[in-house]
């Protein structure tokens, strides 16, 4: 039995007498120590979806299973019991802001009926592992946002979780902050064999921390995937978008002006980043008798695997030009042609 | 100006003394009971606890209807219930009734409200820890509302005040009776404006204490 399932749920809001389906026959499995995203434009019913695993919102329909435990049915005891092995940390850090960093992390010891006695100590150890030990006694307001999600996260870890839920858990942080703040959820993952569920809306995030991942678009899970393949190979339209905004090596509109007026095309190629492309390049241009410019390219590392882009501009006979790119699609994952 | 200093050297203090038992009273009360009743208006109103819309709705429609009174009127329609409550409603104690009945729904709203500005993800989070709603309020909702309930207390003091000089007409005493008594019915002016300066600095006084108060249990 995987550690969360969750079978065909939907939740249904009544805004305004008006039903939105915020979540639609959604199903997962999400096994024992694996980092599951789920990725998505906001308003896709990614932060409905999650809060569904420790009941902040019961679904209108459909199950969910926590390691074993049906919660949409539990009751008011059993639900709290199992909020306490579910950490959860927040987009905006929810930490309480007229008590101190050490108080905020008392209060989830307290909840998980922690002795009261031995809280300090348990307290210097949680804040030891976000590397907060001498802030202890500060407010929050007094912390950076990234320091602020560390005690979120050292809240979260308070009555050693099974589960640690994210939700948007780096999106308020810039990129340096957000990375400090995988790299820590990294190594709970790997030491503490956390399962640790991560929506958000960066693919940065999915690239670097996510083992497999779903897409959502409108309520409902639309792909489901492994980190890499999400990257290399996305089907569906969603996941395609989504990532393509992340991998696109955008050119400079003043580029693709210059390009437009010049007969040939401008090709977006997407391949296996440990493969070379330079005797490809060569080939087709030999085969087919075009004339191929390197534009500019990059390698993207997901899992210690790459990922390769490269801009390149096609020119010569149209139909020779066609070749080409037909030659491309053979060779390497995915092709791109900028329409003119 | 001999007479009016002879007027307060033989009745201010006891004036004092009066209004102080009656806005305490009606005070202390009409926080306590304002701050459970607040409490259970957000409670029954929050998607977070547990929407019961009917009791907030009922709960709701009770306050507005007391709070819809003027004070006056309220104050002489409750002179029964104050004989009944106090013995006699012309005394200190019998203002204090009806001054605690319009204080306990005044605080009530303005607890409500400062729950209700509570960040809910604050509230989420604590919710997110299994804690019970105790600990919650222990915890969360009142170290988070403490600056505003403190306001609150501070408008709700003020406002008793003003209304205490009310109760002092109907012969419940206290310093608005004797602006009253003898500034009023018998042109001694000068009782009259040592009042409005005396209260004027209390209103001061209390205010400046409470910001201070508020400002201590904000950490933000």
């Amino acid at each position: 039995m995987s550690q969360i399932e969750i079978n065909d749920v939907s939740v249904t809001f009544n805004q305004k007498g008006r039903d939105v389906k915020a979540v639609q026959d959604v199903s997962l499995k999400i096994e024992k120590g694996e980092i599951y995203g789920v990725v998505g434009l906001s308003g896709a019913g990614k932060s409905t979806l999650v809060r569904t695993i420790n009941g902040l919102q019961r679904p209108t329909t459909g199950t969910v299973n926590v390691a074993g435990v049906d919660i949409t049915h539990a009751n008011k005891k059993i639900l709290s019991e199992t909020r306490k092995k579910i950490g959860f940390i927040f987009q905006n850090f929810n930490l309480i802001n007229n008590r101190t960093v050490a108080q905020n992390i008392a209060f989830a010891l307290t909840a998980g009926g922690y002795p009261e006695k031995q809280q300090p100590e348990k307290i210097d150890e949680l804040l030891g592992r976000v590397g907060l030990q001498d802030r202890k006694d500060t407010y929050p307001t007094q912390l950076s946002g990234g320091q602020k999600q560390r005690v979120g996260i050292a809240r979260a870890l308070a009555n050693d979780p099974e589960i640690l839920l994210c939700d948007e858990a780096t999106s308020a942080l810039d990129l340096e902050t957000a990375e400090e703040i995988i790299t820590i959820l990294k190594d709970i993952n790997t030491r503490l064999n956390i399962t640790i569920v991560f929506i958000t809306h960066q693919l940065e995030v999915a690239k670097d921390l996510f083992d497999r991942v779903a897409v959502m678009e409108n309520g409902r899970i639309v792909e489901q995937t492994t980190a890499y393949n999400l990257f290399a190979r996305p089907q569906s339209d969603m996941a395609t978008r989504l990532v393509n905004r992340f991998l696109t090596t955008q050119l400079p509109d003043d580029v693709i002006h210059w390009l437009a007026n010049l007969p040939g095309r401008i090709l977006t190629l997407k391949y296996q980043g440990d493969d070379s492309l330079n005797p490809i390049i060569t080939e087709i241009a030999r085969d087919t008798g075009v004339e191929i410019s390197i534009l500019q390219g990059r390698i993207e590392f997901i899992h210690n695997q790459a990922i390769g882009i490269l801009s390149v501009f096609v020119t010569g006979e149209p139909e020779a030009v066609i070749r080409a790119i037909t030659a491309f699609k053979t060779k390497v994952n995915s092709v791109e042609v900028t329409p003119k | 100006m001999n007479e009016t200093l002879t007027i307060l050297q033989q009745n201010l203090g006891q004036a004092l003394w009066e209004t102080f038992e009656m806005v305490f009273i009606s005070g202390l009360i009409g926080v306590i009971f304002g701050t459970i009743i607040g409490l259970a208006l957000y409670y029954f109103a929050s998607p977070l606890f547990s929407p019961r819309p009917v009791v907030n709705t009922v709960v709701g429609f009770i306050i507005n209807a007391i709070r819809s009174f003027p004070f006056l009127i309220l104050m002489v329609v409750l002179i029964p219930f104050a004989k009944w409550v106090a013995g006699d409603p012309y005394t200190p104690m019998g203002g204090a009734v009806s001054l605690t009945v319009a204080a306990v729904p005044f605080f009530a709203r303005l607890a409500e409200g400062a729950f209700a500005e509570i960040d809910q993800g604050v509230i989420e989070a604590a919710r997110s820890t299994g804690a019970s709603f105790w600990l919650i309020f222990q915890e969360v909702l009142f170290p988070e509302a403490l600056p505003a309930l403190i306001r609150g207390i501070v408008l709700t003091i003020i406002s008793l005040i003003g209304y205490s000089a009310m109760v002092g007409t109907i012969g419940a005493g206290g310093i608005g009776n004797l602006a009253i008594q003898f500034g009023y019915n018998r042109y001694e002016t000068g009782v009259l404006i040592s009042v409005i300066i005396i209260l004027v600095i209390i209103v001061q006084v209390i205010q400046w204490i409470g910001d201070r108060l508020a400002a201590h249990f904000t950490r933000a």
